[in-house]
């Protein structure tokens, strides 16, 4: 070991690690964004009841108020019921979990696309240029929101009636991946127009490698780090816009509902009174989409060298 | 200067021109759905015939009390020397909407065309023989026996103009299972108070009120523009409703009708609705698609039907779905209707227990999965009561997928037999249980059974259905329909949620009863 610090030692002495406690609002954002996930993944466990299983619903525990014992029933919940006696508490949990799989994956899906893209923009060069970033450029006068529920709107046409509750997350998925590509794709190529003129790449050029293997193991993890940035930008988008489509009734199924779902069957009672169903996965998302929006934030300041 | 005076003295024309229009009074009109079609003969649904009945009219229509009332026709009667004639008398002096006259041709051109294959109100001139024009102003009906109720089966038979349907080549009804469009389906011309002066479906129609209407003097008529826009989101037609956007919500929702009724300056009228909320299954099939069961339909079997029947809370989703706003029943007909019993009306007691051991017997111990076509803008919180339910079968092992669409696309399931379980509401215009029978229970055949979705087809009650047209003994006539009701309740073939209550949201100055068909004339409103 010989005085040798351990890889977490070194992590709590870095200018990372300063800069993140540093902040406050950083510190409460990630502990925001930590609780979420974690209660998220073991929604099973958190969860007082499953709000999937339709049959353990009782109708009768419907517009239950927060804290209050129902007029029927007698059973009292933390957060109230939603119109159909589901218990709010789990179903924002597991909407939780739907809506961070759905921002989640989506990202992935939006990265790997955007960074094959852009690395053969930049790389490339001339025509194969040219088409990408054109595609690019046309793809962002369109708000991404549209061009998701096109997508959404034509997989649905396509798909036989009875997979479509099956596939609906998974259409979302690739209507939100779909739709959020472009930012990678132009920072990608961006840098990799940098990177590619550099001696350690007219090095491995030079003793015959080939492009691909060029662009992916020693352009590619040159660029990842405003990557990084961007996809935790986007995963705030992403949930937004998961959101979005399930409060316009085409994501998520009011069966296994979203944050989105959530809020949409909330905006039915706005008027009468029961307004815990709309506040509290309102409030949830905006919870989460804010913390996440933040941590991009402060990512995006304290990677970037310039800003310091 | 010039163009300051200019503009000056058109400001002050417009300023006299809007306080000239003063009295003209536009009604702001919104529900949550459109009308299906502008072909009067097309689609038998009410909302479809709450635009048509401005526009067009029949030869007696139900005023808004219920109450059968003379419009194109004056008066009728059975002929003294033959009980399968009746002889309409016609109005005279009418016009419709391109000025051409009125008379008895028109009327025989229109029974003939809402009698083709493609008609949706064929069912209910399935007693008529012939229709035979004796003068310009009298036409006679002829019916295959004597039928004293065949006035019931005429106020949503919608009189056109001979000359300008065939002119236009819309002779036939449009074909909706068939996804047709045609001329009829998109201009009008009727004989009624309003005149169609634009229409986008699903966003916005204007009427206007036609200077030479035959009731002029004899009806309020204090409207004189009429802009109906569908809205089909609750939140959003109550806000509409509370911001003063629009006038007159034929549905508030029930969650919205205290606030609406505590908001000064707007008022609730509330009355039963004749219309009943059921849903039906294909019991006919020996296997269907929709569920995860090979080789057999699980609906087939009636021991799955009744313990379904059983396992459906009613009271729980009055009371929570419809916050009151609701009447519980057992049978697919309205206390409105004659052969109603409050015995056939009384709810079983929910018991998921006794369910289950149904359903075991019947060998589906483990449940099965099936989807559940429901409309999402046709029935008072139709999607809730889906949601509700899919609970309720999920205690006795049924897991039922909800597929909720806008009923212009849900209703061609039905029609086209291609849902296997599905919701439905059923009005009753002719207040009688042979509209229920001819359309949800008899076969269907050419002329019958059309929206009967449950390929129920049984050799002993179709023909009793069809006595019941044609017997003058009104005491047997009831007791044919006691021993159909009986069959009915029996096979199970449908399962009766409720009888609908209707909640009208108006301004103030409005004076306008709730009509229990939930048919508003517009012709009658004061305001």
């Amino acid at each position: 070991m010989n005085g040798e610090k351990s890889a977490w030692q070194r992590f709590l002495a870095s200018d990372f690690f300063y800069d993140f406690k540093r902040s406050p609002v950083t510190i409460v954002s990630f502990v925001i964004v930590v609780t979420l996930i974690l209660m998220a993944i073991l929604a099973d466990l958190v969860a007082p009841t499953n709000p999937f299983d339709p049959g353990s619903l009782n109708l009768m525990n419907g517009f239950t108020p927060p804290m209050e014992p129902n007029a029927f029933t007698g059973e009292t919940f933390l957060l109230g019921t939603d119109d159909q006696g589901r218990d709010l508490l789990s179903a924002i949990i597991y909407g939780l979990r739907v809506s961070l799989f759905v921002g989640l994956t989506a990202v992935i899906l939006a990265m790997f696309i955007g960074v094959s893209l852009g690395l053969l923009a930049g790389y490339r060069g001339g025509w194969v240029d040219a088409v990408i970033m054109r595609i690019a450029d046309i793809q962002v006068t369109f708000p991404s929101i549209l061009i998701a529920v096109l997508i959404f709107g034509v997989a649905r046409g396509l798909l036989p009636p009875d997979l479509r509750d099956e596939l609906a997350i998974t259409v979302l998925i690739v209507a939100i991946g779909l739709s959020e590509w472009v930012p990678f794709a132009r920072t990608v190529r961006g840098t990799t127009m940098v990177e590619k003129e550099k001696e350690y790449v007219q090095a491995a050029r030079l003793i015959g490698l080939g492009s691909s293997q060029i662009m992916v193991r020693h352009i590619l993890p040159n660029v990842l780090s405003p990557v990084l940035v961007i996809a935790t930008i986007t995963l705030a988008l992403a949930i937004i816009a998961e959101a979005t489509l399930s409060f316009l009734g085409v994501g998520a199924p009011p069966t296994e509902p979203s944050l989105g779902t959530l809020i949409r069957i909330g905006q039915d009672f706005l008027f009468s009174g029961e307004w815990w169903i709309l506040l509290f996965p309102a409030v949830t998302l905006l919870a989460l989409a804010l913390s996440v929006n933040l941590l991009g934030d402060w990512l995006r300041d304290t990677l970037n060298p310039r800003l310091k | 200067m010039k163009t300051l005076t200019t503009r000056l003295a058109i400001g002050v024309a417009a300023g006299l021109l809007v306080s000239s229009l003063a009295s003209a009074e536009t009604l702001r009109w919104a529900r949550s759905g459109d009308s299906l079609t502008l072909d009067p003969h097309a689609q038998n649904e009410g909302p479809t015939h709450t635009l048509a009945h401005q526009i067009y009219e029949p030869l007696l229509h139900r005023d808004m009390a219920g109450q059968i009332t003379p419009a194109l026709a004056t008066s009728w009667k059975a002929l003294d020397d033959n009980p399968n004639v009746w002889r309409f008398q016609l109005r005279k002096g009418v016009k419709f909407h391109d000025q051409s006259a009125f008379t008895a041709e028109d009327v025989v051109y229109s029974f003939k065309r809402a009698m083709k294959p493609t008609s949706a109100m064929k069912e209910l001139l399935t007693s008529i023989k012939d229709v035979r024009m004796v003068d310009d102003h009298t036409v006679d009906f002829e019916t295959n026996g004597p039928n004293p109720l065949l006035i019931n089966n005429l106020t949503n038979l919608f009189i056109m103009d001979s000359g300008w349907t065939e002119k236009n080549g819309a002779g036939d009804p449009q074909d909706v299972a068939a996804g047709e469009t045609t001329f009829s389906s998109q201009n009008t011309n009727g004989t009624g108070a309003y005149v169609l002066i634009s229409r986008t479906p699903d966003q916005k129609t204007v009427l206007k009120a036609n200077p030479n209407y035959w009731g002029v003097g004899q009806f309020p008529l204090d409207v004189s523009e009429i802009v109906y826009t569908p809205i089909q989101s609750a939140a959003t037609r109550v806000a509409a409703l509370l911001s003063g956007e629009v006038d007159f919500i034929q549905d508030v929702p029930v969650q919205d009708l205290r606030r609406v009724a505590g908001q000064s300056g707007l008022k609730v009228v509330t009355a039963a609705q004749n219309r009943v909320i059921f849903f039906g299954m294909n019991v006919g099939d020996s296997d269907i698609e929709s569920d995860n069961v090979s080789g057999k339909n699980p609906f087939a079997d009636v021991r799955v039907r009744r313990a379904m029947n059983m396992a459906i809370n009613r009271d729980a989703i009055k009371k929570v779905v419809m916050r009151d706003q609701s009447s519980p029943t057992n049978v697919i007909m309205p206390p409105f209707v004659n052969g109603w019993t409050a015995e056939l009306d009384k709810v079983p007691s929910v018991n998921v227990a006794e369910a289950k051991k149904m359903m075991e017997a019947a060998g589906y111990g483990d449940g099965f999965s099936v989807t559940l076509n429901c409309p999402n803008d046709r029935y008072i919180n139709d999607e809730a009561i889906c949601q509700a339910v899919v609970g309720m079968f999920g205690q006795i092992g049924i897991k039922v997928n909800l597929d909720a669409k806008p009923k212009a696309q849900h209703f061609p399931l039905i029609k086209n037999k291609t849902t296997d379980f599905y919701m439905l509401g059923w009005g009753v215009p002719t207040f009688d249980s042979h509209y229920i029978f001819n359309f949800l229970v008899h076969s269907t055949t050419e002329n019958r059974g059309s929206w009967n979705g449950t390929r129920y087809s049984n050799p002993e009650i179709d023909p009793k259905i069809v006595a019941l047209e044609s017997e003058t003994d009104l005491a047997k006539r009831d007791a044919i329909i006691a021993e159909i009701w009986q069959q009915v309740q029996e096979d199970q073939i449908y399962l009766p949620v409720h009888n609908q209550v209707l909640n009208w949201g108006m301004k103030d100055g409005i004076q306008f009863d709730v009509q229990p068909e939930d048919q508003p004339h517009f012709k009658y409103l004061k305001m």
